[in-house]
């Protein structure tokens, strides 16, 4: 499918003997905002990284709107414009806070720097609501904020995909508010999104479609209210007898 | 990042008074205190350009010995039949392509790996170089006469450490200074924002090592005569070590810090304990891992943010009482 923003055929990831991800394939449309979900362990993460380039699929190929990914190396893979955030949050903690967001524009397709760089940091921490926080130290920083701050740094690259690894994960309740906010906004302005999550409401108010995955294979993939139904999908999450 | 600060300019102008001021050197005295002052800026120009490369990636590199003779041996090989700064400039070159092959090889290479293989590289070199000395020469020595006395020597030495320090202060400010601090705090966050790390650590191992190769190239002269155990001397590596260590790595004028001082006790110790000279080294070693782990530099600015914590608190509590 060349009209895909992604497109994964046939991925597999193994580590030794353990099959993380087993021959998953899909389609993300432009535009469209996807949740992956799925049991601890079900090799999530791992598809995650596949796409990103922090892993190397064992086989199978994945595609950027047209342009085969797979195997090459994750700078590669963010220079053709995909971005990410880490389910453990990673600031670049010896850094302020606009040079954190500075680091996702400056290496970038957008190969951002100097002034230009520096205003659209500004802009994008005003954004993820850390206006006039520009010089503030990032590793004091609360978790929320650091949050804040790794998408803040994933948007600065303008990326064409977006993969959210877990980043409503660990908010307390009006938090998660202002992050569903946050992404459903993003969501508007037409970006494409890959996101990974455990927090089920989110994925409800946020998806129009979710794949999900157990024990490293795709077992559903359509809209969500409808697979979230599916007998499948409860017992992979709730086992067998609940169903 | 862009515009130069006036911080910038007032630092630039004093460093400029500095050097005038050094360069004044040899007019005043040729004995002791110039011979000390090569020694000073030598040392200044390879630990700074040690720390170009290590201070921001914490490897932690024992090849400048390797760098340092390839750069000596540049000089000695051809000296009669080139002219001096085209040797210089060849062995700026050679610097940066052994950097270059040492670093596409080893810098995939993490922590204790890469110290070994650098260390490992600087007696390699050295071998190779004997063999081929004997099987091609029948020479064991070089010798290098030129018409360069020691205070020629220095200033070439002291343009070499302003040089360091200029490229240094442009790499900070460039886009491969910023990949640098990327890496040094997360090496992953750094590859999925799109940088090439091994490419970006390559290519100042490179510069690293070209600069320390000028340093030997200029160098040659004062040794007049050059075997590989002095141009390949693995003291030098260990010596730029400590001292960058000691003044500490995070600032481009940390190992300044540590240089000054260390070379003056090392003349010290060394003309009064000639016999002593490992024992005072591994000593001062030690006692720099286990004291000061972040440098002079670094202690002080321990010291001068708890100052200013202190004083923002008294501060506070004055305005609420």
């Amino acid at each position: 499918m060349s009209g895909a923003a992604l497109s994964v055929a046939g991925a597999r990831k193994a580590f030794g003997g353990l099959i993380a991800v087993n021959d998953v394939s899909f389609d993300i449309g432009q535009g469209e905002l996807v949740g992956l979900i799925g049991p601890n362990g079900s090799g999530k993460t791992t598809m995650l990284n596949l796409i990103s380039g922090a892993l190397r699929p064992s086989a199978g190929r994945i595609s950027l709107a047209g342009i085969d990914i797979s195997g090459k190396p994750a700078h590669a893979i963010a220079r053709l414009g995909v971005a990410r955030t880490f389910q453990l949050v990673r600031v670049l903690p010896s850094m302020s806070a606009i040079d954190n967001v500075i680091a996702g524009a400056a290496f970038g397709h957008m190969r951002l720097w100097g002034s230009e760089a520096r205003q659209m940091a500004e802009a994008l921490l005003e954004r993820v609501g850390l206006g006039g926080r520009a010089a503030a130290p990032t590793a004091s920083m609360t978790y929320i904020d650091q949050k804040r701050l790794e998408l803040a740094r994933a948007l600065a690259g303008e990326p064409r995909l977006l993969l959210l690894d877990e980043w409503l994960a660990g908010l307390n309740p009006s938090e998660l508010r202002l992050g569903i906010d946050l992404v459903r906004d993003l969501r508007a302005e037409g970006r494409t999104i890959v996101m990974v999550e455990h927090v089920m409401d989110a994925i409800r108010s946020l998806c129009d479609r979710c794949i999900v995955m157990s024990s490293g294979a795709k077992i559903a993939d359509g809209a969500v209210a409808e697979v979230l139904s599916r007998r499948e999908v409860v017992s992979a999450y709730l086992g067998d007898d609940d169903a | 990042m862009s515009a130069v600060s006036a911080g910038e300019i007032r630092v630039g102008l004093a460093g400029a008074v500095v050097v005038a001021l050094a360069a004044c050197l040899p007019l005043v005295d040729q004995g002791f205190y110039l011979s000390i002052s090569v020694n000073i800026v030598l040392y200044a120009a390879l630990c700074t350009a040690w720390t170009l490369f290590s201070g921001p990636t914490h490897y932690v590199s024992l090849a400048t010995a390797a760098f340092f003779g390839v750069g000596t041996y540049s000089v000695a090989l051809w000296i009669d039949q080139l002219p001096f700064p085209a040797l210089v400039a060849g062995g700026a070159l050679a610097g940066a392509a052994l950097a270059g092959v040492v670093g596409v090889a080893t810098l995939r290479l993490s922590g204790v790996y890469f110290v070994i293989f650098t260390l490992g590289l600087a007696e390699l070199v050295r071998q190779i170089v004997t063999w081929a000395q004997a099987k091609f020469t029948t020479r064991v020595g070089l010798y290098v006469f030129t018409d360069f006395t020691e205070k020629h020597i220095y200033w070439m030495l002291l343009a070499l450490a302003v040089a360091v320090f200029l490229a240094g202060w442009l790499i900070n400010r460039s886009r491969l200074g910023f990949a640098m601090r990327i890496i040094g705090n997360d090496e992953t966050v750094a590859r999925h924002v799109g940088i090439d790390t091994a490419r970006a650590k390559i290519l100042l191992f490179m510069v690293s090592g070209a600069f320390i190769a000028i340093a030997g190239a200029i160098s040659a002269p004062r040794y007049g005569y050059i075997q590989p155990p002095s141009a390949f001397n693995p003291m030098i590596s260990f010596l730029v070590v400590i001292m960058a260590l000691l003044g500490g790595t995070s600032r481009l004028w940390g190992p300044l810090v540590g240089v000054v001082p260390f070379v003056i006790a090392m003349d010290l110790i060394s003309a009064r304990f000639p016999n002593h000279m490992p024992i005072v080294m591994g000593l001062a070693f030690l006692a720099i891992v286990y004291l000061l782990p972040h440098g002079v530099t670094g202690r002080l600015e321990q010291v001068w943010t708890r100052l200013r914590n202190r004083r923002a608190l008294a501060v506070g509590a004055e305005r609420t009482a």
